[in-house]
């Protein structure tokens, strides 16, 4: 599905740079939908995520001459947002992200006589279609919102939007190692939190 | 053998996962880690779970939608589109 819909935003502008009216509303409607959910999850605010949304849209087609390839439309795209992300709050400036230990991700392990045991929830129990139960989507929901920022961002572009890792790089002005790193990291944080629920913690 | 604790190929393993998860690593990493996990329960359950996790936030799809554009952000975007058209013609 994610690939159905990047062929579609590439189709989109490619129609808005040849101008065929229609393009106009699909490509206004989808990434505004998009670019708000992104903000809203960095922001936590609905009015500056409203913001964020149309003041992207509006600096998108102001440069689109710039986009030479529209195959990389969702990128820079989210560029733009995350630029207007920033402005909005531009003390995560002063802020100086710090990556987090491993080791505190790390799960405990219990020592039975010779056996041990990991301690971690059963997530067998977990079947892949029935993931986003609306409780679950809660605890999720929480967990990204509990993420540092420079964490959360990038979880949000590679596995929310789906950017890989060079593009997020690009995106963000990082080196492809540092968006693994914390991609990494993003991704045991919330693990972690789904555990302690699956955990009944 | 000596009771599970983490050792060093778990810790390696573990740092490893996310870049395992998304074919980022080379053949011989995939097949070194793959070789562990076989041999490590504790190991295995929790990349199943990392795998998840991933597998929900791909999913995850906003609480939260943008209020419908009214008419004037869209006017607004509307000219910068045909502005942005116009320019396009004027420098081809």
């Amino acid at each position: 599905m994610p690939a159905l819909e990047r062929k579609h935003e590439v189709e989109l502008a490619r129609q808005l740079i040849a101008g065929e009216p229609h393009a106009f509303d699909g490509f206004v409607e989808h990434f505004r939908a998009k670019v708000f959910h992104y903000s809203w999850l960095m922001c936590r605010n609905r009015e500056d995520a409203e913001e964020v949304a149309q003041e992207t849209l509006l600096k998108v087609f102001e440069s689109f001459a710039h986009l030479r390839e529209p195959e990389r439309v969702r990128p820079w795209v989210f560029r733009i947002a995350r630029n207007a992300c920033l402005m909005k709050r531009r003390k995560s400036v002063f802020a100086p992200p710090r990556e987090l230990s491993l080791d505190d991700f790390l799960p405990q392990m219990n020592h039975d006589g010779g056996d041990a045991r990991i301690q971690i929830a059963d997530w067998s129990l977990l079947p892949d279609d029935r993931l986003l139960r609306s409780e679950m989507k809660q605890v999720l929901d929480q967990a990204i919102s509990e993420l540092p920022e420079h964490y959360r961002t990038v979880i949000l572009l590679r596995d929310m939007e789906e950017l890989s890792t060079l593009e997020t790089a690009e995106t963000l002005d990082l080196t492809e190692d540092v968006v693994k790193t914390r991609l990494h990291r993003a991704r045991l944080a919330v693990r972690q939190k789904l555990d302690e629920y699956l955990r009944g913690g | 053998m000596e009771p599970h604790q983490h050792t060093h190929k778990c810790k390696e393993v573990f740092s490893l996962l996310s870049e395992y998860l998304n074919l980022e690593l080379p053949p011989e990493a995939c097949q070194e880690i793959e070789t562990h996990l076989a041999g490590c329960q504790p190991c295995i359950e929790f990349a199943e779970s990392l795998r998840k996790t991933v597998e929900l936030c791909r999913q995850y799809q906003p609480a939260e939608l943008p209020a419908p554009l009214g008419k004037e952000a869209r006017e607004q975007l509307l000219e910068a589109y045909a502005k942005m058209l116009s320019g396009r013609k004027t420098v081809s």
